[in-house]
């Protein structure tokens, strides 16, 4: 695949580029979006925040416990459980603005890509997680003395599987959407909430029941979650859970593209795309 | 009508060739075993009452839509298999289709710019400004201009990449009569000087007959007359286009197979 700036390209940087900025427009015209980035993470971390701390001074009393240096890790899972929702609605969000203002049909009409869509896609998620998630990192670290970044080298590796999960998932959600409309609008909220007690987000995953562990570890993100787990409990970086977790996120994300193609010809055949809005 | 072993793709072919176009939803026919061509340089109006198939067509043509049998070619690319190779040389304008509404005019045809891969963009943006006269609304959003400053914004999108081939699909409905005729006169001017191919959908029988060279006329998917305004009232002994139109869809006078009727 040529990827080129070049106007006539395979894969157009300049189209990619010509999204970003559509993107880019739409969030700079209207404070309420930008609030809403910000607004639902802050309110989580301050909630689990709290619970963390009850859940900690109450362990105290008994001594420092399995149970008090468990409830450590609560903010830590927040946040990363935000990594991974914040980055799959980033991705859906942006593909929905397309649907609302009926400009599906515009886009598909010009010469871009759907991969090169799909980048476009990637890089507004990243952003709006980045605009969503950093300033909660520093609220986490001023209300509770909770340091996100002191993971280091960990956080990179948690990060990147995370969103790596999460553009799968907007993936097939964009697709589903592009060939069910706005009928499907609702998978771009709810489907990431499937994942949650499955990928064992705030709990490990020995206390699922034996057969439903085999689907955890199916899901990167369980990966995640349990090397948050061991770095914060056991102070250790699970490179050997890291690894697992990117060749299942390979795997995932390559299956997923295919699955969005799959979608889109469906719909060419279905004959839905001059139809979709609000 | 045509002889389906004509290369398409030829130089100096027709910009669109289309061949036994069907697309069968269920089992319904919208589009029913279609064969035409239409010449570089002309206008070729589409008509057909509501469900006639006309969208579904230019859906084809654009290749947003698959077709279940036949092929449709536009400038020589194959639109169900190749259309990025042509997608670039060409446009549409829509009324199933809108600019992001939160965006300003200006924003939007910046994008759109970009995304056809427009060489000098602010200067193109600035010609199509004056052209199409957006300067008083130029920094609004696209959302909340009238419907008329709506679809010279629409047109303006859709002549940004100056395309060799032209889709409109009712480009004046809903529209006041001054704005209507201005806006068929973009049109007029932009072919004159560009000397692009239109394909024109429209249920506007006079606007038909003052732009069109020739016209298609469809019912239920299936091709019922064509030719040039001019030969299709002489056949049909009618004084307007419209007349002709309605004795084509009702069934009146109606030939006993498919005309071509030219001029």
């Amino acid at each position: 695949m040529a990827i080129s700036a070049h106007p006539n390209a395979t894969f157009s940087l300049e189209r990619v580029a010509a999204m970003v900025t559509r993107y880019l427009y739409l969030l700079r015209s209207s404070w309420p979006r930008l609030l809403d980035l910000i607004y639902w993470p802050t309110v989580q971390m301050v909630t689990w925040g709290f619970v963390q701390t009850y859940v900690g001074q109450a362990s105290a009393g008994s001594g420092p416990g399995r149970f008090g240096v468990a409830a450590g890790t609560l903010i830590g899972a927040v946040l990363l459980w935000d990594v991974l929702f914040r980055g799959q609605l980033g991705f859906s969000m942006s593909f929905l603005e397309e649907m609302y203002s009926r400009n599906i049909g515009n886009l598909l009409m010009s010469p871009l890509r759907p991969l090169e869509l799909v980048a476009a896609l990637i890089v507004m998620s990243t952003l709006r997680l980045m605009i969503g998630i950093i300033p909660v990192t520093g609220l986490a670290i001023l209300f509770f003395g909770f340091n996100l970044w002191a993971l280091g080298l960990a956080l990179g590796a948690f990060f990147a599987n995370l969103v790596l999960t999460s553009w799968s998932v907007g993936l097939v959600v964009s697709g589903f959407l592009l060939r069910n409309g706005l009928g499907a609008e609702g998978l771009a909220w709810t489907f990431m909430f499937l994942l949650l007690p499955l990928c064992c987000v705030y709990y490990p995953v020995d206390v699922l029941p034996a057969w439903l562990r085999t689907i955890s570890w199916a899901l990167p993100p369980t990966y995640v979650f349990e090397g948050l787990r061991a770095a914060l409990t056991d102070h250790v970086f699970r490179g050997d859970l890291m690894i697992q977790a990117f060749v299942i996120n390979a795997v995932l994300f390559a299956s997923s593209i295919l699955v969005f193609l799959w979608l889109l010809r469906r719909a060419r055949v279905a004959g839905t795309l001059l139809q979709m809005g609000e | 009508m045509y002889p389906l072993d004509v290369p398409a793709s030829a130089a100096g072919g027709p910009a669109i060739a289309v061949r036994q176009l069907s697309k069968v939803y269920s089992s319904e026919a919208a589009v029913n075993a279609l064969t035409f061509d239409i010449a570089r340089g002309s206008i070729v109006g589409l008509l057909g009452g509501n469900g006639a198939g006309k969208t579904t067509t230019i859906g084809m043509m654009m290749g947003l839509i698959l077709p279940t049998s036949g092929t449709v070619e536009v400038l020589g690319v194959d639109m169900a298999r190749n259309r990025h190779q042509v997608l670039g040389r060409m446009n549409f304008e829509s009324p199933y289709v809108d600019m992001p509404h939160r965006l300003t005019v200006r924003q939007n045809l910046r994008v759109f710019a970009r995304l056809y891969g427009i060489k000098d963009r602010e200067s193109r943006i600035g010609e199509i400004v004056r052209q199409l006269a957006l300067d008083s609304f130029f920094d609004r959003p696209s959302g909340n201009l009238s419907a008329g400053q709506k679809t010279r914004v629409a047109l303006a999108k859709a002549l940004i990449n100056t395309p060799e081939v032209l889709l409109l699909d009712e480009p004046t409905a809903s529209l006041d009569p001054d704005t209507g005729d201005w806006v068929r006169s973009v049109i007029e001017n932009y072919r004159r000087e560009h000397g692009a191919t239109i394909l024109l959908a429209s249920h506007n029988m006079a606007e038909v007959e003052r732009l069109c060279d020739r016209v298609i006329m469809l019912k239920r998917g299936t091709l019922v007359a064509e030719g040039s305004p001019q030969a299709l009232l002489a056949r049909y002994g009618r004084a307007t286009l419209e007349d002709v139109f309605l004795d084509v869809v009702r069934g009146r006078n109606a030939p006993a197979r498919i005309e071509k009727a030219d001029s």
